[in-house]
């Protein structure tokens, strides 16, 4: 970070079609994304959210034909002009079908953690501690010696997941990460995604779970039509009385504070909840005001 | 796909899939019986310790746990994609070690937990239309179920267009379609909400809902409790390879213990009326509400 001020990933009106496309699937779209926090990306299915993850990778237009503009940069480097494993060591991208990610060149899943760090000639005790750190993190040790093919669904998507935080990329994009874990799976991987962001990592990540969102984004932003149409803290994002109209499903007890609040039993002023806590307290001060 | 057409099928859905009762009405009647179901995987690994199960038809029961409590092994056993080591799956009078995967698909439709494990055609028609082809349906029937599924799902508009050009969630409900072609009785659903956005789960708590009023039997596997107790009446939980809890939803989301046996967390709301000292178990908003306004009534304090 060489200015601690400048945005650690920047789009200004990044437009993208893919080719043969009939519209743009980003259009026009502006991002600023500081070092070392975590953002949460959400929108309806078709919003554009795995182009956007992409574009943000670099791998839209380096390794995606069609019609692109604008500019993007990560870390004050457009990764466009340079080449694709210049982008890849910029930015980690976890993409949400984990078969696909796996490299296929590998026999375990040891071999498959450690295939990156090799290509990059990480000396060979250093490559094992950090495999060995990366499966404790992500409760991998005892998959380490089966083949990446045998694995669940969900297996899959954590050893994919560790194939990218053991390259301790400055940027991770993950795409729908969580989509095939159970809930204690999914723990796993925010508590990682904390862990990186305390370290400094910028995490981006594409999540219809907003709970989740709330309890472990800095901010949020809404895709919908190609732009981001609000960025800000989960509070004010998930509150906000436009979600649902953009394909954005509530938390159930933003649903309940609104029915709530069209009953006269929270006051108007009061700032919706969204999760279990803000809840508790603002559902317990109707409780306690009443008596 | 246009996010709208999404949203208008998920309140035509219910319309759309009644199509269907006639035909399913009269195989409405058959019941699952599981009973002291092991099985062991050539591995060696033991996935289901011992499961008694049954269900009536018409119920709608959503099993919780886990990955690797045996959840997919146990309904894989309900079409016969895996066979009892020990024990027995019975399907109304048919037991499943007697019956082909085939003669079982006339009774139990099952969509896979990856849709890509299940679509193989080049046109989303012909891949809805395989089953209700196979069992045998004519031509006229065969088609009517084929559109009413795509229908149900949102998906008509793109009856002609190669699956692989969709996105996962639409993959995943153009599998969805393909059983609900087959008006079988009994639905099974492996995790049906992964990868959905807003409008996709209201979709298929909406065709859950309709399937429900044709008097079919809908048995799925779901990590999303909200959605879980919106839609379904039982919850069965499971944990490594045995049943640790089942019963009427309020019930079972109230057993502390095996709820964290199996490390599942309650619905949201659950959570809050808990933290609130509420004795009550709302389903829903609404339900949270009418209890939110009570206790106020009643002047308790939390």
């Amino acid at each position: 970070m060489a200015n601690a001020n400048a945005p650690m990933i920047e789009l200004s009106g990044v437009g993208f079609a893919y080719e043969d496309a009939e519209r743009f699937t980003l259009a026009n779209l502006d991002l600023r994304i500081d070092a070392g926090t975590v953002t949460g990306i959400v929108g309806a299915s078709g919003a554009g959210k795995t182009t956007l993850a992409k574009t943000i990778a670099g791998f839209i237009p380096l390794n995606e034909g069609g019609t692109y503009r604008g500019a993007a940069s990560v870390a004050g480097r457009v990764l466009a002009e340079g080449t694709l494993s210049e982008a890849a060591a910029a930015v980690g991208l976890v993409t949400q079908n984990p078969f696909n990610q796996i490299s296929g060149a590998r026999f375990t899943v040891r071999e498959e953690l450690a295939f990156g760090l090799e290509n990059r000639s990480v000396p060979r005790d250093e490559m094992e501690r950090r495999v060995d750190e990366v499966a404790a993190r992500l409760r991998l040790e005892p998959l380490l010696d089966r083949s990446p093919y045998a694995l669940s669904g969900g297996q899959m998507q954590l050893v994919a997941i560790a194939s990218m935080v053991i390259m301790q990329p400055p940027v991770l994009v993950m795409d729908e990460p969580t989509s095939q874990l159970d809930p204690a799976g999914t723990r796993l991987v925010y508590d990682v995604l904390s862990t990186l962001s305390d370290g400094g990592t910028t995490v981006v990540i594409i999540e219809h779970k907003t709970e989740l969102l709330h309890e472990h984004c800095d901010s949020i932003a809404v895709l919908a039509g190609g732009l981001i149409v609000q960025h800000g803290t989960p509070g004010a994002v998930l509150a906000d009385d436009r979600l649902t109209s953009w394909g954005v499903g509530e938390t159930r007890v933003t649903t309940a504070a609104r029915l709530a609040r069209e009953r006269g039993l929270l006051p108007v002023e009061r700032a919706l909840p969204i999760g279990v806590d803000d809840a508790v307290e603002a559902f317990s001060t109707q409780t306690g005001a009443a008596s | 796909m246009s996010e709208s057409g999404h949203a208008e099928s998920a309140g035509a859905a219910a319309g759309a899939a009644a199509g269907a009762a006639a035909d399913a009405s009269s195989a409405g009647d058959i019941a699952i019986s599981v009973r002291g179901l092991v099985h062991t995987y050539p591995s060696g690994v033991t996935a289901l310790q011992g499961v008694d199960l049954d269900v009536a038809p018409g119920e709608r029961v959503a099993i919780v746990g886990q990955n690797g409590a045996g959840k997919t092994t146990l309904v894989r056993h309900l079409n016969g994609m895996v066979r009892p080591t020990e024990g027995e799956v019975r399907i109304g009078d048919w037991s499943t070690t007697e019956k082909s995967i085939a003669e079982l698909a006339h009774r139990v439709g099952y969509v896979f937990q990856n849709p890509d494990e299940q679509i193989f055609a080049r046109t989303v028609a012909t891949d809805v239309g395989f089953g209700p082809k196979n069992l045998g349906f004519d031509e006229e029937r065969a088609q009517r179920a084929v559109s009413d599924a795509l229908e149900a799902v949102g998906l008509a508009h793109e009856a002609d267009v190669h699956p692989h050009h969709l996105s996962l969630s639409e993959r995943k409900r153009i599998a969805i379609a393909a059983v609900l072609a087959m008006q079988t009785p009994i639905v099974v659903l492996d995790e049906p909400t992964t990868g959905q956005d807003d409008a996709g789960v209201q979709l298929i708590a909406a065709i859950v809902g309709s399937l429900i009023a044709q008097g079919r039997t809908v048995v799925a596997i779901t990590h999303d409790m909200d959605f879980c107790i919106e839609n379904f009446d039982r919850v069965v939980v499971m944990a490594q390879g045995e049943v640790r809890a089942d019963g009427p939803a309020e019930e079972v989301f109230a057993d502390v213990a095996a709820l964290e046996a199996a490390a599942v967390e309650p619905p949201q709301l659950l959570r809050v009326a808990r933290a609130l000292g509420w004795s009550g178990t709302p389903r829903d908003a609404r339900a949270f509400v009418d209890q939110l306004a009570q206790q106020r009534g009643s002047g308790s304090s939390a």
